[in-house]
């Protein structure tokens, strides 16, 4: 048998804390935010485009990763982690398809991902996954599912949610914009989306990253010149915004 | 280990692969189904397979030894448009000798799933109790109730890591879940079919021969259960290993019911005065 580390890096502080979890969870702070949100008939996710070097390839930086045909993920926090938790959660979905005949609900593979990153938690000479994820997707009945996991391993169900850098401004604008008009419409819950990341994104559009599922569709990853267009919308409507304060105010 | 190493142990250990491959993080978990767990522990240095094949399967098995398992029994399930019928015999045989006239040969895994039982009685009990179990843990693990194709799945792949090494047992998993009603045919050689129509045992052949001359699709309810137990009957009276009762259910939409439990001396005077 070959030599083990039998030390368990992860241990419980005095106080109750696992300071290796908090600091994991510091590491997916430093990360590029991510937003996630849960409309009626669309699931969106949005990140932050970290700027490539000018000799790099664009395309190998992709931060929204395919699970299966109607699950999709957005991380934030270790790349290198991220890989190796995707890689397993998409065995495990055409596991899941082999042996139950049936596509993972969504809620199944983030309880698979969250089993997984707990286990690293509590285990010999391993370090718990520095990544949160945003998994979301619809079942086979039609429901649009939105779910966060962090490295301790929990994970719970979101109407919106973001994670990574600045997540406490975005998730307040989702707390005050979300709302049933906000996502009344598929338009109007990828706006949403694209609104709170503008929040803490600089210089706009051009660093926006976003992704949508509908009901029944493949993953769609949306192109530059349909992100500017929607971007150019979004300027229009705070102008009119504007407009109709300002008349209001005078009159 | 050290105390392993000083013995000369480990190198011995390494050759017939005891080492732990895999670290403990990635050992079975609950997402594999029960399909890797090892349910029973197999002799080191032999296999299985080879060494059980000439007992069971040659005339005159080895030194005069002689594994021979007998499938007295006849089980029946089909797909109508008001469900699945099951219908099972009730006795139990050890060569020529019957152990019972009452023996349950379907198991109630649940309100929406049934399994049947053919082959060896021990087999068939102990892989389908195991799998109400796995049925069981589905359901508190997920919130909702396993689905029939999932079900038969798991059996086939418990049972077929044990293939060749002597298992007998053909069953038919029946239930109704989101997708309608479901039939699987399950064996101990890892056979997993479905379809709409199956029968299993030695008295298969006879109530094959009625069901398929009296089966439509578009059966009532009263005649599905007519047919099913005509088919039974007729097993169990041309069958030495087939008789007892006729234990028939209907699985419908609101899960089975227990139609009928019938003794056949009974159904063959009510036959005879029919034809009268």
């Amino acid at each position: 048998m070959s030599a083990r580390y039998d030390r368990a890096i992860t241990v419980f502080s005095p106080d109750g804390h696992l300071f290796q979890v908090e600091y994991a969870q510091e590491a997916v702070k430093k990360g590029s935010t991510a937003v996630g949100i849960r409309g009626k008939d669309i699931v969106v996710l949005g990140v932050e485009k970290k700027s490539v070097a000018k000799l790099q390839e664009e395309r190998t930086v992709r931060k929204i990763c395919v699970l299966d045909e109607h699950v999709c993920m957005a991380f934030a926090g270790l790349t290198a982690d991220a890989r190796i938790v995707i890689n397993r959660a998409r065995v495990e979905c055409q596991s899941h398809r082999l042996t139950v005949e049936d596509p993972v609900t969504v809620e199944y593979i983030t309880r698979y991902i969250a089993t997984l990153k707990q286990r690293y938690t509590q285990s010999n000479g391993r370090r718990p996954f520095g990544i949160s994820a945003l998994i979301v997707g619809f079942d086979s009945d039609g429901t649009p599912r939105l779910y966060q996991t962090d490295p301790s391993g929990t994970y719970h169900a979101w109407k919106a949610n973001a994670i990574g850098r600045s997540a406490k401004t975005v998730r307040e604008f989702l707390e005050k914009n979300y709302t049933e008009e906000a996502i009344a419409g598929d338009n109007e819950a990828i706006k949403l989306a694209i609104k709170a990341l503008l929040e803490v994104v600089q210089s706009g559009g051009k660093n926006i990253e976003l992704a949508i599922i509908r009901r029944n569709q493949p993953l769609k990853i949306l192109e530059a010149s349909e992100i500017e267009t929607l971007v150019a919308e979004i300027e229009k409507e705070k102008e009119e915004e504007a407009e109709k304060k300002k008349q209001k105010k005078s009159s | 280990m050290a105390l392993l190493d000083v013995c000369g142990i480990s190198g011995w250990l390494k050759e017939n692969g005891f080492n732990s491959k895999a670290a403990s993080v990635d050992k079975v978990n609950h997402f594999s189904f029960a399909a890797r767990t090892p349910e029973f522990a197999v002799p080191v240095g032999v296999d299985p397979g080879t060494f059980l094949k000439p007992l069971t399967d040659s005339e005159d098995g080895v030194n005069g030894v002689k594994i021979k398992l007998d499938h007295g029994t006849t089980t029946l399930a089909f797909k109508f448009q008001h469900g699945v019928m099951v219908a099972v015999d009730s006795r139990a045989s050890a060569g020529s000798y019957i152990s019972t006239q009452m023996f349950k040969k379907v198991i109630e895994i649940n309100p929406y799933l049934l399994g049947t039982m053919s082959g060896s009685a021990a087999d068939c009990v102990y892989w389908e109790r195991l799998l109400a179990k796995e049925c069981r843990i589905y359901k508190l693990r997920n919130k909702e109730r396993i689905s029939v194709s999932a079900a038969s799945k798991l059996l086939g792949n418990m049972v077929v890591g044990y293939r060749g090494m002597g298992l007998s047992m053909g069953t038919m998993i029946c239930g109704w879940d989101k997708k309608g009603p479901g039939l699987y045919y399950v064996d101990d050689r890892g056979v997993r079919l479905s379809g709409n129509m199956f029968s299993t045992g030695s008295g298969s052949s006879y109530a094959y021969g009625v069901m398929d001359s009296g089966y439509r699709y578009e059966l009532s309810v009263p005649e599905a259960y007519d047919l099913a137990q005509r088919a039974i009957f007729h097993a169990t009276h041309r069958d030495a290993y087939s008789g007892g009762t006729v234990n028939m259910y209907h699985m419908q939409e609101t899960g089975w019911i227990k139609v009928s439990q019938e003794d056949v001396g009974e159904l063959y005077h009510r036959f005879a005065d029919e034809k009268k």
